[in-house]
């Protein structure tokens, strides 16, 4: 699908009723459907909605869900909440990041996969947690996670 | 269903159904909230679908997927009615067999019961578990009775009915009186009196008024928000238009953070659902009242979770806080009278309203009334979401319902409030937990997050990691909070890595004052607690670090050191291949050794190695 497809933008748009109260929840849309929010999209989200280009762009920085560049096709997530970070979460995340040889908020060099930290998913009981897109690994520790991406980069598990 | 106009057709269409499908005997419920899905409810449920399809029991046995029972620990939990049999941990190919032998038999299977890793007896019923038998749980309770996807099933429970007494007999001022007498404090964090709040409201000159549900719980290691929004989000739609009745408003937002997909479905459907019964929407119960909600997802911002901020997020702006010289009752979203509260403060209203507000003060303290939700977290036993009346201590939290700190580790610390919040420390659990004590010990309620910490913890670590995170969640605008946790996160960089000097901890006291004195929101106001409770009462660790380079327990990495005990190691070579740094060196059948200089203390060796012969000095 091209990214520069003004009708699936629109049809996100009037989704949402061209409300501009739910900006956020249109950026997440439009970022589902093409892994980040680019120059294009966000223009016309700022003619439709009417809110000036220098405001749209002041929410999309703001907001960490919200990504300007193209991302990695796989979503991992390391929850750094306190319950996960008790548990020994930072370790886990520092062998996810040697394991893929980048840091927080990057992508892999063959957009495999993006990496990013969140504050907390609130499946605390299962920490440290990681996803991957929307599948939750618990109890994970840096050996466990690291035969986790081993599985997932053959195919065993997600994708 | 149709549309009901009037509190006599909500109360006919409860009892029809009553006597319908919903009075099946025999049900099967699979906790379905997110903890449970992440250990796989999905497949649970759909073992039972196919299951009760094949043996033709469908129609006789009410399956339903439910919102969090709270026991996250050790999920899927399932029960069978009659008789409220108990199955922690349930896995698909279990299905067939529960559904024989307990569903159809009526049988208890002693082998999939819970055992009490303490007693070592197994428990049957909810009741017979520890965890459940110390809570008091009036407002997450019905999370395991009820689909939340059914709206039906909450009707059944009783739910709207609080909505119909208040539409056909009491005035919005009787409304704000039940709620000022019951003592309500808002869950979210500050604790302020809701009826008060509202009561402003509604005084306040504007139109049109707005009602916001707070469902962007930012604190981590708390979930209460989540479970209740995800499990019974029908009771929060139902205490916001109670709120909104009483205010004078018609409009109502509901903003939750995107990390919660779960809680944004459910609570979209059930206003879907509201607004075809007539429950939501124009006219509700043909009373003349109108109360519209709309869903706004948060985009990950802790900051939002301040009134202010939200308010700014709803406007489609950055979420950055104002001063709030003029509060938000009387100029909040759009600059009209706004009542904002959080997703428990909602979902206690109903409860207030149908039992009255006699019956909700008897329960709590004197300055604290009601139940609060814990999310009890960390280094515990049992973890999960706990409720219990304002005025239990941290003992009994811990220990009775929580089962301890595992493998037999002493507790350290417990923290409360999220980042704002602080760590009481393990001499202080016979403390009644309300607002005041928690306030007066350094720390706060928040939303009710309760991360317990075992002797495994680094104090120093944790002020480091909270400041880490308001630093990264600072909105920027004001400077004291911008740049002071920018400094404190220095100082503590240094503490933790060996380089600390001993004024350090003067100075950092300094910064709190001054960013709890100017800064702009509570963000930055509450932002040294962390820093500050664990100076109070962890002063000798942060010395220990600064004076002696030592972290005593073993956390710091720029204090910590690896080193092989030659007596234990087998020579296996595990260590050696995991070692990312290839610092260790040693030949089959030799003892391995770490080149200090090569190390970059990853831990990967320690973890590894079976026969623990790696340690930590």
């Amino acid at each position: 699908m091209s990214e520069r497809d003004t009708s699936k933008i629109d049809s996100i748009i009037d989704q949402y009723g061209a409300d501009k109260e739910l900006l956020t929840s249109i950026f997440d849309e439009i970022q589902n459907e093409y892994g980040y929010l680019s120059r294009f999209a966000l223009t016309r989200v700022s003619e439709r909605l009417g809110v000036p280009e220098g405001q749209i762009y002041a929410v999309a920085t703001f907001y960490k869900a919200f990504s300007l560049t193209p991302r990695g096709r796989h979503q991992i997530r390391v929850c750094l909440g306190t319950a996960c970070h008790v548990r020994g979460a930072e370790a886990v995340l520092r062998r996810v990041e040697r394991e893929l040889g980048i840091e927080d908020g990057e992508s892999t060099g063959d957009m495999e996969y993006a990496l990013e930290t969140v504050n907390c998913l609130g499946a605390c009981a299962l920490g440290p947690v990681v996803t991957i897109d929307d599948q939750y690994y618990g109890e994970m520790t840096p050996a466990k996670v690291a035969e986790l991406l081993e599985k997932h980069r053959a195919g065993e598990v997600g994708k | 269903m149709k549309s009901l106009g009037s509190v006599e057709e909500l109360e006919e269409a409860r009892s029809a159904i009553r006597t319908g499908s919903g009075s099946r005997r025999r049900s099967i419920t699979v906790c379905s909230g997110t903890g449970c899905q992440a250990l796989g409810a999905d497949r649970v449920l759909e073992a039972f679908r196919d299951e009760l399809e094949k043996r033709n029991l469908s129609d006789e046995v009410n399956l339903k997927p439910t919102g969090c029972h709270g026991f996250c620990e050790r999920g899927p939990i399932v029960v069978v009615e009659p008789g409220g049999v108990l199955y922690p941990g349930v896995e698909a190919r279990q299905v067939p067999e529960i559904v024989s032998r307990t569903v159809l038999g009526g049988e208890i299977i002693d082998d999939l019961l819970y055992i009490d890793p303490i007693t070592g007896e197994r428990a049957v019923r909810k009741d017979d578990l520890a965890f459940y038998r110390h809570q008091q749980r009036i407002i997450i309770g019905d999370n395991e009775r009820l689909n939340p996807g059914s709206i039906e099933d909450y009707i059944a429970i009783g739910g709207y009915a609080a909505l119909g007494k208040v539409l056909s007999k009491m005035t919005p001022e009787d409304v704000i009186e039940e709620v000022k007498s019951s003592g309500l404090r808002g869950r979210g964090g500050g604790g302020f009196p809701t009826g008060r709040k509202w009561e402003s409201c509604r005084r306040a000159k504007g139109e049109p008024k707005y009602v916001i549900c707070n469902a962007d719980e930012g604190d981590p290691g708390a979930y209460m928000d989540r479970s209740l929004l995800e499990g019974n989000p029908h009771r929060v739609l139902e205490g916001m238009a109670i709120g909104a009745y009483a205010i004078g408003s018609s409009e109502g937002y509901i903003y939750v953070r995107s990390e919660y997909p779960l809680a944004t479905k459910n609570v979209q459907r059930a206003i879907e659902w509201a607004g075809k019964l007539g429950l939501l929407g124009e006219d509700i119960l043909g009373s003349g009242f109108d109360f519209q909600v709309k869903v706004v997802s948060g985009g990950g911002a802790f900051v939002c979770g301040e009134s202010t901020a939200l308010m700014a997020s709803i406007e489609a702006k950055r979420g950055e806080p104002r001063p709030k010289y003029i509060h938000t009752v009387a100029r909040g979203l759009w600059n009209k009278p706004t009542t904002l509260n959080n997703v428990e403060t909602w979902a206690n209203i109903p409860v207030i309203i149908e039992r009255g507000a006699e019956w909700y003060s008897k329960i709590g303290t004197e300055g604290s009334k009601g139940t609060k939700i814990f999310s009890l977290v960390g280094n515990i036993n049992n973890t999960g979401l706990v409720e219990v009346p304002m005025g239990t201590t941290f003992e009994e939290i811990i220990f009775k319902i929580g089962g301890g700190i595992p493998d037999g580790r002493k507790l350290k610390a417990v923290q409360t409030g999220g980042p704002s919040g602080g760590c009481i420390p393990s001499q202080l659990m016979d403390m009644p937990i309300d607002f005041d004590a928690l306030t007066k010990a350094g720390s706060m309620m928040g939303s009710g997050g309760m991360i317990v910490m075992d002797e495994g913890t680094c104090m120093v670590d944790i002020a480091k990691y909270f400041v880490n995170f308001l630093k990264r969640e600072s909105c920027g605008k004001c400077t004291p909070c911008r740049e002071g946790l920018y400094q404190m996160s220095e100082i503590l960089e240094d503490i933790s890595a060996g380089r600390g000097e001993i004024g350090q901890l003067d100075l950092l006291q300094q910064l709190a004052q001054v960013m709890r004195d100017a800064s702009l929101c509570a963000l930055g106001r509450t932002a040294a607690n962390p820093v500050l409770s664990t100076i109070r009462y962890f002063r000798e660790e942060y010395e220990a670090h600064i004076r002696d380079h030592v972290c005593p327990a073993k956390v710091c990495t720029g204090l910590v050191s690896y080193t092989i005990d030659p007596e234990i190691c087998t020579a296996c070579g595990r260590c050696r291949k995991v070692c990312p740094a290839d610092a260790i060196t040693g030949e089959r059948k030799v003892p391995h050794e770490i080149d200090q200089e090569k190390c970059i203390r990853c831990g990967a060796c320690f973890e590894t190695c079976k026969f623990g012969a790696i340690v930590k000095v």
